[in-house]
């Protein structure tokens, strides 16, 4: 249900919910584009299967030109920016929030938001849904402290995001993904968990 | 007697390959039974450089003789092997911009069947699709037949390696090899003495390009650039030119094989 990245490294959870009941555990809300970006969907998850569908023909027709150039991440960006802001000024949006994480052609990494009525912007930090009240706070302290992190680092600050976030949100489950687009690789990770410490709600008193 | 009667000029050209009269148009037959019209786009694909197929133990590999009629052209423009979807290949014979319209019309078949199934759409029914459409065109007499000739092939790891023709009429056909062009019969008689079901298209990309040099005639048509495409189970099931270092290495393999029959004309 929600999910946040950095530069670089983007993670989703794999929960499809139904309300509030946890009823597809192992879905794939990020899906790899072309090799230079990554997008994560958070929302109505047929409207996200929805933009993969057109988003894979997209890159198809990529391919069949055959010069090895592909649509880069803020042309992706852009693209769904187009399409979401469209559909609500006809007041029939796609109930979605996208995050596109990739680079562009000059190499250089990009991290971009686009939402449901069309708000679209770049930013080094980006969260959806109850982590852009706990996560976006964690992830923009880690960044102020160490701006040229590196896969691996960004990679941890994600999962202790993530930890927090399952501790804090009821609504949410501890599976998710983590894709990575770098210089070298762009890939998505089988899906893992966090480790967790519940020892301190063993013996409650109070609040505490 | 030095006249002859009309009837007898008309039986003369029922022999004949000139359809005089029969062949204004698709909508026509003629009284043994041709369309004149689809004849002559077979012939327009005759006239074109060579393209060859070859349907290997692991894949399919396809190989074009592009006639290059002017020094100033791009290298490398006009292509002539084209990707349908990523994970069909096919190499067009004729005239190119029909070819581009052929191309067109089957990327759409292709992106319409993913669109409706969720997935890639099978070799045979994009030649099932792409052959009832050539086929429209021969039986208007409003319009002419495409002039063109094309080779799809695809692999896969369920259905292994396939490769079909579709040529002018709009009629499909599933070949282990095939040739259509200017060395049409010169490339068969090759690709006939070659084992395709044993060899893996790495050997097939060389073989290949030994066909092309060999079918291309030096007299007629100077320059020649020779384009190479697979695709199997060393791409991953997806259609590419062949890479750089496979390319420059069957291209040697090529020249040294005609310099050696050369060789051996001369010794005669």
């Amino acid at each position: 249900k929600q999910w946040y990245q950095r530069r670089v490294a983007i993670t989703a959870g794999t929960l499809g919910s139904y309300g509030s009941l946890a009823r597809f555990r192992d879905i794939q809300r990020l899906m790899k584009v072309n090799d230079s970006t990554i997008i994560g969907g958070f929302g109505d998850y047929a409207d996200f299967q929805f933009l993969m569908k057109l988003l894979r023909q997209q890159t198809i027709d990529d391919e069949v030109v055959g010069d090895g150039v592909y649509r880069d991440a803020p042309a992706i960006h852009n693209w769904l920016r187009c399409v979401l802001y469209n559909r609500r000024t006809k007041f029939n949006p796609l109930w979605n929030t996208i995050v596109v994480a990739g680079k562009n052609y000059g190499g250089e990494p990009y991290l971009g938001y686009v939402d449901k009525i069309g708000v679209a912007f770049e930013e080094k930090t980006v969260a959806t849904g109850f982590g852009s009240y706990i996560a976006l706070p964690m992830m923009r302290k880690a960044m102020d402290e160490n701006p040229d992190m590196g896969v691996e680092e960004a990679k941890a600050v994600l999962k202790r995001c993530l930890r927090v976030l399952f501790y804090r949100d009821c609504r949410s489950l501890n599976r998710f993904q983590i894709g990575v687009v770098s210089a070298g690789e762009t890939s998505i990770s089988e899906p893992m968990s966090a480790d967790t410490d519940w020892s301190i709600g063993a013996n409650p008193s109070g609040y505490e | 007697r030095v006249a002859i009667t009309a009837g007898e000029y008309k039986s003369y050209l029922r022999m004949s390959s000139i359809g005089t009269g029969y062949d204004f148009s698709a909508g026509q037959f003629s009284p043994d039974g041709r369309v004149f019209q689809v004849e002559y786009a077979q012939k327009a694909v005759e006239n074109s450089g060579s393209v060859i197929a070859v349907r290997g133990s692991d894949g399919v590999v396809f190989g074009v003789e592009k006639i290059i009629t002017s020094q100033l052209y791009e290298q490398g423009n006009n292509r002539r092997v084209q990707s349908v979807d990523d994970h069909i290949g096919g190499a067009v014979a004729g005239m190119l911009s029909d070819a581009r319209a052929i191309v067109a019309r089957a990327r759409e078949e292709a992106t319409d069947y993913r669109d409706v199934y969720q997935v890639p759409i099978p070799l045979k029914m994009l030649c099932e699709r792409l052959g009832h459409y050539v086929h429209l065109y021969t039986v208007y007499g409003g319009l002419r037949p495409f002039g063109v000739s094309i080779l799809l092939g695809s692999w896969d790891e369920l259905n292994g390696a396939k490769l079909m023709e579709i040529d002018p009429s709009g009629s499909a056909r599933g070949y282990y090899g095939c040739a259509v062009g200017k060395g049409k019969q010169n490339a068969k008689t090759e690709i006939e003495k070659l084992d395709m079901t044993k060899l893996t298209c790495r050997e097939l990309i060389k073989e290949v390009a030994k066909i092309i040099y060999s079918v291309h005639d030096e007299v007629k048509d100077k320059h020649f650039e020779l384009e190479l495409s697979w695709i199997g189970k060393d791409t991953g099931g997806k259609h590419q030119i062949v890479p750089k270092d496979l390319y420059d290495e069957a291209v040697k393999y090529a020249e040294e094989a005609l310099n050696d029959s050369d060789d051996e004309d001369n010794v005669m």
